[in-house]
């Protein structure tokens, strides 16, 4: 890297406050042409704050942007996009019921000249597409695509206007290992076309492999940056945390009590949104003190399997047990009250935006003592409880009163599987229990799912992290077009069977 | 140390996000620019706005007969503007509270009139009941159409108003009409159903302290029970408190029934403390005005007590401007207008953040 030449972008001094919390302080930041920067640091560092200032979407209280070595003012995502500054964040912006084409051109200036000349649109869209091997349908509509597309039609959408420096906000949290390494590639296919990019991750292993230069975050610091030639996984770590990780699971087998069927699947059959079948009639079952994982590439049914065994959709054939009662058309509250917690794939979905986090603890607990008695809350034990859990699982919040938007990605996360595992669920559906957590929070979720897993609770864990599988399963199924293409138990699995049985053929 | 905590400060102000300003403060801020705009416009007719207001404040508060009449006009205001308040908090757009007003109205009159004769115990709040009961009834069905088949509740509600406000104009004319009076109104409800006056020699009648006792209820109804927690959680986000395993359709459902049973309660009250008589058009829009009640004071029960009586105010004393600063009627509703605008660009202003 030519250190002489002029940084793409030149952060100085960046103070971002939230009330009274800092979430970016004095921030250096410099980004080179055609580099990789990786962004590391534990959640709520200030990683999205720094990035979403770059990006126009937030003022620093204080500090300079240059961009080209020249002063450069960014007030909101339009001016970034004018100098050529795209950004994919973790939450796509997107027209679910337009095609893909539309979403692209969506709210271009010259997108009404565009709307007329779609086929002028859609060739340079493909153009896009080949150059940087980013394969979309362009008139495929954005609700039939599954996270990995939709991630794709993002980037394009950045691509299609001319930026020169891409943000990427935690890409790699929603992929399966397979789809990292299409993204990797994509990645360094621009970075050859002279783009500069900057990536934000909490997985070392990809910061290391991917980037070129490492910024790590602390506490809104800058704690340092480095050459990613001249470090390693555990020096980021104790950067990162400040300490040593000891990147070690505890596994305990037997529980001395007798295990017995919590879940039992039969021949389950179901349709998607879009009405093909998302499902083809399959049965298994989770013993108690018993993980069980499937594994596979998102969008082939773990989500419609979720969903039906919390309530959420309905059914076209097959019927599902949770310890011995039928709970096949039972409403989420029943099966929530016989002992079914959900951690849900999309944290959205597990959180009220403008809730507080006490509201947000007792979403699922409101109405059961002690927090409630005949109808009415009781205050006191709601707060109390959720400063438990907040101080227990390392939520970073100034107190319980903040609203649920103002958590980090990562804290979020955090807040949700908190709450699922507090309650003692005696089935956990845990799907992709650490999402966007950093490298702290991901041990400590893991071992106590180990540790709950000891104590007796089945767990089924649905993640696109095969190390994840790996690590915490007793058993693993792998899912392929609504199927399971077959099962292994924790001895025989590895990492090569697993990828071939995802790609749908037979082991 | 102190230098410091400056800077912390002048940098917060700077960036002062629009969002993040109380909503009290931003309602303060509405009816303030409103009324300063609300005087340039009087100042171009050519009156003095200070004269206009303050004879529009003392015909509002200045003696206990304005006063008394201001709350008389703020009771179903403020009613009606809970009711939608509630229904808003569950995103029901409920645009029916003038057609739950005259379902309450009918049946208070069915009531005061058909049960006449029974002691005042009984009678008043059986007549106060029957109203609730058809208010109720005027919500609970466009809410079960929504929450069971998907029926737009913007329709529904307003086509429900017209069929109540028909109904209403075909009792009083048929039916129920008093065949000893010319005008096309009902009987006079048994004086044992009529609300009793608080202030004597005014027609501050009970209704109106029931009516603030309702805004107390409903915040504790809200912030303090479990149904209220569920219908916030339904309001913010109804798919993830559908996976968090709150039944939204009962929500709605309940919402929807104590919205109704709100307004409903705001027209058995105007039959029974203000017109004692079933009459054609009794309400003036007060079901529409409420929705306008319930936006300024952002849901807020308490604050609904303020936005009502503010409301109130202005269309009690749109006369006496009229009388006292030669400023016309209509200058009043360019002040609601301007209020509504505000109202409607502060929503907007949250949407896109
Ligand atoms: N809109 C907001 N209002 C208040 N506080 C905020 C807001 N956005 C971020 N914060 C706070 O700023 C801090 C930094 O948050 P940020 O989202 O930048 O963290 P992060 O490094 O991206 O973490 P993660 O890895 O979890 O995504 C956190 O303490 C967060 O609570
Ligand atoms: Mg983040």
């Amino acid at each position: 890297m030519a250190v002489q030449s002029i940084p793409v972008i030149k952060m100085v001094g960046i103070t971002k406050h939230f009330g009274k919390v800092i979430a970016n302080d004095d921030v250096t930041f410099e980004l080179f042409p055609g580099e990789i920067h990786g962004l590391l640091g534990e959640n709520g560092a200030g990683k999205t704050t720094l990035m979403n200032i770059l990006y126009g979407l937030h003022q620093p209280d204080q500090g300079d942007i240059f961009v080209h070595g020249q002063s450069a003012s960014i007030k909101s995502p339009h001016d970034a996009i004018q100098i050529g500054i795209g950004m994919v964040h973790q939450h796509f912006m997107q027209v679910p019921t337009q095609k893909v084409v539309d979403n692209v051109i969506l709210g271009l200036k010259s997108a009404g000249k565009m709307l007329l000349n779609r086929d002028a649109a859609r060739k340079r869209l493909m153009d896009i597409s080949e150059n940087y091997s980013l394969k979309v349908d362009p008139d495929a509509y954005v609700w039939q695509l599954s996270i990995g597309d939709r991630q794709r039609v993002e980037i394009i959408k950045a691509l299609y206007r001319d930026i020169r420096v891409l943000i990427l906000d935690e890409p790699t949290s929603v992929l399966t290992p397979k789809e990292i390494e299409e993204l990797f590639h994509t990645v360094r296919k621009l970075v050859e076309s002279g783009l500069s990019v900057i990536f934000i991750t909490h997985h070392l292993e990809e910061a290391l492999s991917i980037t070129d230069q490492i910024t790590v975050l602390r506490n809104g610091k800058v704690v340092g940056t480095i050459p990613t030639g001249s470090t390693d996984k555990r020096e980021c770590a104790s950067m990162m945390v400040g300490r040593e990780v000891l990147f070690r699971l505890k596994r305990e087998d037997g529980g001395g009590y007798e295990k017995h069927e919590v879940l039992r699947v039969e021949n389950l059959s179901a349709v998607n949104d879009r009405d093909t079948p998302a499902l083809r009639g399959i049965s298994f079952n989770v013993f108690s003190g018993e993980i069980v994982g499937i594994a596979g590439v998102d969008g082939n049914g773990q989500s419609e399997l979720v969903q039906i065994l919390t309530g959420l959709r309905s059914i076209s054939g097959g019927r599902f047990w949770v310890e011995g009662k039928e709970m096949t058309r039972a409403s989420p509250k029943t099966i929530l009250q016989h002992g079914v917690g959900h951690i849900p794939e999309n944290p959205d979905d597990g959180l009220i935006a403008e809730f507080n986090l006490v509201d947000n603890v007792m979403l699922n607990m409101h109405d059961v003592p002690p927090y409630s008695q005949r109808g009415l809350l009781d205050k006191n034990k709601m707060v109390e409880k959720a400063r438990e859990l907040i101080q227990a699982y390392d939520v970073r919040t100034p107190n319980e009163k903040v609203k649920a938007r103002t958590l980090s990605g990562g804290n979020k996360q955090k807040l949700i599987v908190a709450r699922e595992i507090s309650r003692n669920p005696r089935l956990l559906i845990a799907a992709h229990p650490t999402r966007g957590v950093d490298i702290g929070a991901e041990e400590y979720i893991r071992n106590l799912l180990l540790q709950k897993r000891h104590e007796g609770m089945a767990i089924l864990l649905i993640s696109t992290k095969l190390d994840e599988i790996l690590s915490l399963s007793d058993r693993i199924l792998v899912m392929e077009r609504g199927r399971f293409m077959g099962e292994m138990s924790r001895e025989m699995a590895n990492i090569e069977k697993i990828g071939l049985l995802m790609a749908g053929s037979e082991a | 140390m102190a230098n410091l905590s400056r800077i912390d400060l002048r940098a917060q102000i700077k960036h002062l996000d629009l969002a993040e300003i109380p909503s009290w403060l931003s309602t303060a801020l509405i009816v303030i620019l409103a009324f300063l705009l609300g005087g340039l416009v009087i100042l171009a007719i050519g009156a003095n706005p200070i004269v206009a207001y303050l004879s529009l404040l003392q015909a509002a508060f200045g003696d206990v007969n304005g006063f008394a009449e201001t709350m008389v006009k703020a009771c179903p205001l403020m009613l009606a503007g809970l009711g939608i308040a509630m229904a808003y908090r569950a995103k029901f757009w409920n645009i029916g509270a003038e057609g739950q007003i005259y379902a309450g109205g009918i049946l208070a009159a069915v009531v005061g009139i058909h049960l006449a004769g029974l002691p005042r115990v009984f009678l008043l709040p059986a007549t106060l009941l029957a109203g609730v009961l058809g208010g109720t009834l005027w919500g609970f069905i466009p809410g079960l159409l929504k929450a069971r088949l998907k029926v737009n509740e913007v329709i529904t509600t307003l086509m429900m108003n017209y069929i109540i406000i028909q109904l209403t104009a075909y009792l009083v004319t048929g039916p129920m009409r008093d065949t000893s009076s010319g005008i096309t109104i009902s009987p006079q409800l048994d004086p044992a159903a009529w609300l009793p006056i608080v202030i004597p020699k005014t027609r501050f009648h009970l209704g109106i302290l029931l009516a603030i006792g309702s805004a107390f209820l409903m915040s504790w109804l809200i912030y303090k029970t479990v149904l209220g927690f569920q219908v916030r959680a339904v309001g913010e986000q109804s798919r993830t408190a559908r996976f968090a395993g709150i039944p939204v359709e009962r929500t709605i459902i309940w919402t929807m029934i104590i919205s109704g049973a709100l307004a409903g309660l705001a027209g058995g009250i105007e039959v029974s403390g203000v017109q004692h008589r079933l009459v054609e058009a009794f309400s003036p829009g007060y079901g529409y005005l409420a929705i306008a009640v319930a936006l300024l004071a952002n849901l807020e029960p308490i604050g609904v007590i303020l936005s009502s009586i503010l409301f109130a105010a202005l269309l009690n004393g749109a006369d006496a401007m009229q009388r006292a600063a030669a400023v016309p009627i209509p200058v009043i509703y360019v002040i609601e207008g301007i209020v509504i605008l505000f109202i409607a660009i502060r929503i907007l202003r949250r949407k896109s953040n």
